[in-house]
C-alpha cells in the first residue's frame, strides 16, 4: 500500500469524523502553542540578558579585592589582606596574553561647567577602558596613555552629560569643576544607552589616579583584564592569580570571568526555559491522552471496516501501520495549528511590548513538531495493537 | 482447486468446547457453482470463513491451488486473500466515507496497485455492472442493490480464484436479490468460481452443486 494512498484513506477518516478530530487536535494544539510561546519569550530574555552583557566583549575577567570565604562575607577590613593598587594593575599588564588592564574606581560626584551642576556617576579608569569594553568615543578622544600614577587631569564625558553640561558650545577642550578637581575636556562618548539599568550616557570617565584621590580611597574597586582571542580563560585566570598572589603574598582578590557571570545567568535562565517548557508538556501529556481516547473510540467504531480490510488483503501490520498513521498525522495536524497559534501570539507579543524580547528558534519549531509527532505514535500504539489484533470474523460480524 | 480434508474447527464457548466443523472434506473445482445451505448455526458461515482464509482450522488440510495454506503466516494470509478469493457479505461492508469507486479499488489499494491502473479496471467493472452514474456516490447515496453491486465489484476486481459470497440477497428486496444472483450467474457463467452460502433454498437451489451442512458435517452433497 502507498504512502499517498495511506495519507488519503486516513485523511478521509478524519474528515469523516470532523468535530473529534478537531478537539482531539486542539488538546495537542494548545500544549505545543504552550511551549513555543513560552520558550520563545525564554529565549528572548536570555539573548537579551546575554548580550547585555557580551556587549562589552567576552575576553574579559574581573578582579575584585577581598576573598569570598565560606563565611560569605569578604575579610577586606577586618582581615590582613591587601588592596588592589594601580601597582597591581601596572604589574598584570606585564601579562604576555593580557590585551587591555583597566583599573576602575566608582563614585557619584557632583560636577560642574560653566555655571551648571550636576550629579553624576563617576568612573576612574585606564586608558585602554574604550577598548576594553568596546565602547566608542564620539568625538576627541579617550583618556591618553599617561603614567598611571601621574596622570593628567583629563576628563571625557558621557553622551548626556555633554549636552547637559554644554547644551551650545563644543565641549572639547573646556574646562570644569569634577568635585574639587580642576579638568579638562577631551573626549565625548558616543551615546549608548541603559545597560541592565545603568544610564552609560550620564557618566564621566577620569584615570583611576584621580578617582582614587577625589574619592580619599587607598586601593581600586575592581582591576578588568581584557585577553587576547586565542587564549583560554583559565590559564588568563591562572596568570593573573600567580602574578597577584606573588604580590600579595596570599589570594586575598576574587577573580571573575565573563564566562562565569554568563553561565550563572544562562543557568537561571535555562530553569526558567525548562520549567514552562514543563509546563507545556502537561498539556502534551493532556492531549497524547486525547489521541488515546479518540484512536480508542475509532477501533471500537469502526471495526467491521476493520474485519472488512482484512478480508479484501490487508494484513495485522497493515491495520496496525493504518491506525499508528492516523493517530500520528491527528497529532501532526494539531502540533502544526499550535506551532501557528504559538508563533503568532509570540509575534503579537512582540508587537505590543517591543521591550519583551521574543526569539523564536528553528530548532524549538521542528522539535516540538517532532514531539507531537511522537506524541501521536506512543498514544496511538495501543488502539493500534487492538485493531490489528482483532479476529476479522468477529470484526465482520460486529455491526 | 480447493481441496478440504479433514478439516475441523472448535470454538469454545463459556467454557464449552463447540464442535462448527467436524472432520469435513470438500473438493470445489474451477468455474464450479456451488451453494451450501443449512440451519443457523449449522457451521455453513465457518466453512465459508476457512475456505476464504478469514478463519483457519484446528486440524486438517487445505489446499488452495495445489498450496498447502493450512498454516500461513499472517502476511502470507493476507496475500493470498487478496490474490484469490473474493467476499460478498450480506450487509456490503462498504467503507462509508469512500466513494462507489474508491470502495470497489479498495483490493487494489491495499496490494499497493497505481492509481491509474486502480481507475481503469474499476470503470470496466463500474460500466458492466450499470453502476456508470454513480462511480462518485457515496454508499449512503446508493440503494441496496446498487451498494452490493459495488461490493461485488470489489470482490471481483482482482480476478479471484473463488468467489465467496454469505448470504448475498438477505437484506435485499425479492428484485433487487434477483438481479445480484443474476449478475453473480453471470460471472460464473464467464468461468468464475462461485460458492454462495445461504438458508434460502430457492436461491440454493439454482446452484449446480448443492452442499448441506447439519451439525458441523457436510449432510449431503449433490456432486463433486
Amino acid at each position: 500500500m502507498g504512502t499517498r494512498d495511506q495519507l488519503q484513506f486516513i485523511v478521509s477518516s478524519i474528515r469523516a469524523k470532523r468535530l473529534q478530530s478537531f478537539l482531539t487536535g486542539l488538546g495537542i494544539a494548545v500544549g505545543i502553542a504552550a511551549v513555543i510561546l513560552l520558550t520563545s519569550m525564554g529565549e528572548g530574555l536570555q539573548r537579551f540578558v546575554v548580550a547585555e552583557f557580551t556587549q562589552f566583549g567576552s575576553n574579559l575577567i574581573a578582579v575584585n579585592p577581598g576573598k569570598v570565604t565560606t563565611m560569605g562575607t569578604t575579610l577586606g577590613i577586618l582581615g590582613s589582606e591587601r588592596l588592589l593598587t594601580l601597582d597591581d594593575c601596572e604589574a598584570l599588564r606585564h601579562l604576555p596574553q593580557a590585551e587591555a588592564v583597566v583599573p576602575m574606581v566608582q563614585g557619584n560626584v557632583e560636577v560642574k561647567a560653566e555655571g551648571r551642576t550636576r550629579r553624576i556617576t563617576l568612573y576612574g579608569v585606564g586608558a585602554e577602558m574604550d577598548r576594553a569594553f568596546r565602547m566608542q568615543v564620539g568625538s576627541g578622544r579617550f583618556l591618553p596613555p599617561d603614567d598611571p600614577r601621574l596622570a593628567r587631569p583629563f576628563v571625557v564625558l558621557g553622551d548626556k552629560v555633554a549636552h547637559e553640561l554644554f547644551p551650545n558650545d563644543n565641549p572639547l577642550g573646556r574646562r570644569m569643576q569634577i568635585g574639587n578637581q580642576p579638568a579638562r575636556v577631551l573626549g565625548v562618548m558616543e551615546h549608548k544607552g541603559q545597560v541592565l539599568g545603568f544610564d552609560m550616557d550620564d557618566t564621566v570617565y577620569i584615570p583611576a589616579v584621580r578617582a582614587l584621590d577625589l574619592f580619599d580611597r587607598e586601593g581600586l574597586m575592581e582591576i578588568d583584564v581584557l585577553y587576547r582571542d586565542g587564549h583560554e580563560a583559565s590559564e588568563v585566570v591562572a596568570a593573573i592569580k600567580r602574578i597577584l598572589v606573588n604580590r600579595h603574598g596570599q589570594e586575598d582578590f576574587t577573580i571573575t570571568t565573563q564566562q562565569q557571570m554568563l553561565d550563572v545567568l544562562g543557568s537561571v535562565l535555562s530553569m526558567l526555559t525548562v520549567a514552562v517548557g514543563a509546563l507545556g508538556g502537561i498539556s502534551l501529556l493532556v492531549g497524547s491522552v486525547g489521541i488515546f481516547t479518540i484512536m480508542t473510540i475509532a477501533v471500537r467504531e469502526r471495526t467491521a471496516e476493520i474485519g472488512l480490510l482484512r478480508a479484501v488483503g490487508a494484513s495485522r501490520q497493515q491495520i496496525l501501520l493504518l491506525f499508528l498513521l492516523e493517530g500520528t498525522v491527528l497529532a501532526g495536524l494539531g502540533g502544526t495549528a499550535g506551532l501557528a497559534v504559538g508563533f503568532s501570539l509570540a509575534s503579537l507579543i512582540h508587537a505590543l511590548v517591543p521591550l519583551l524580547p521574543v526569539h523564536t528558534p528553528w530548532s524549538f519549531v521542528i522539535f516540538a513538531e517532532l514531539l507531537s509527532m511522537l506524541i501521536g505514535i506512543i498514544a496511538g500504539i495501543i488502539p493500534a495493537r487492538q485493531a490489528a489484533r482483532l479476529d476479522p470474523v468477529e470484526a465482520l460480524r460486529s455491526e | 482447486m480447493i481441496e478440504l480434508s479433514d478439516i475441523c474447527r472448535t470454538f469454545t464457548v463459556g467454557g464449552q468446547e463447540v464442535r462448527a466443523m467436524d472432520h469435513v472434506s470438500l473438493t470445489i473445482g474451477a468455474g464450479e457453482y456451488l451453494s451450501i445451505m443449512g440451519p443457523s448455526g449449522s457451521g455453513k458461515s465457518t466453512l465459508l470463513n476457512i475456505i476464504g482464509l478469514l478463519d483457519t482450522p484446528n486440524s486438517g488440510t487445505y489446499l488452495l491451488d495445489g498450496r498447502d495454506v493450512t498454516s500461513l503466516a499472517d502476511e502470507q494470509l493476507a496475500a493470498t486473500r487478496s490474490r484469490k478469493i473474493g467476499f460478498i457479505f450480506q450487509f456490503f461492508h462498504l467503507i462509508p466515507r469512500l466513494s462507489a469507486a474508491q470502495n470497489i479499488e479498495l483490493p487494489l489499494m491495499l496490494a499497493g496497485v497505481p492509481l491509474r491502473q486502480r481507475r481503469q479496471r474499476s470503470a470496466v467493472l463500474i460500466d458492466s455492472f450499470g453502476l456508470g452514474n454513480r462511480r462518485h456516490h457515496r454508499p449512503d447515496e446508493l440503494s441496496g442493490g446498487q451498494r452490493q453491486r459495488v461490493a461485488i465489484a470489489r470482490a471481483v476486481i482482482n480476478q479471484p480464484a473463488v468467489l465467496l459470497a454469505d448470504e448475498p440477497t438477505g437484506n435485499l428486496d425479492r428484485s433487487s436479490g434477483a438481479e445480484i444472483i443474476d449478475l453473480l450467474e453471470g460471472l460464473n457463467r464467464a468461468g468464475q468460481t462461485l460458492v454462495i452460502v445461504t438458508h434460502d433454498p430457492e436461491i440454493g437451489e439454482r446452484a449446480r452443486r448443492r452442499v448441506r451442512v447439519v451439525d458441523g458435517r457436510l449432510a449431503s452433497d449433490s456432486g463433486g
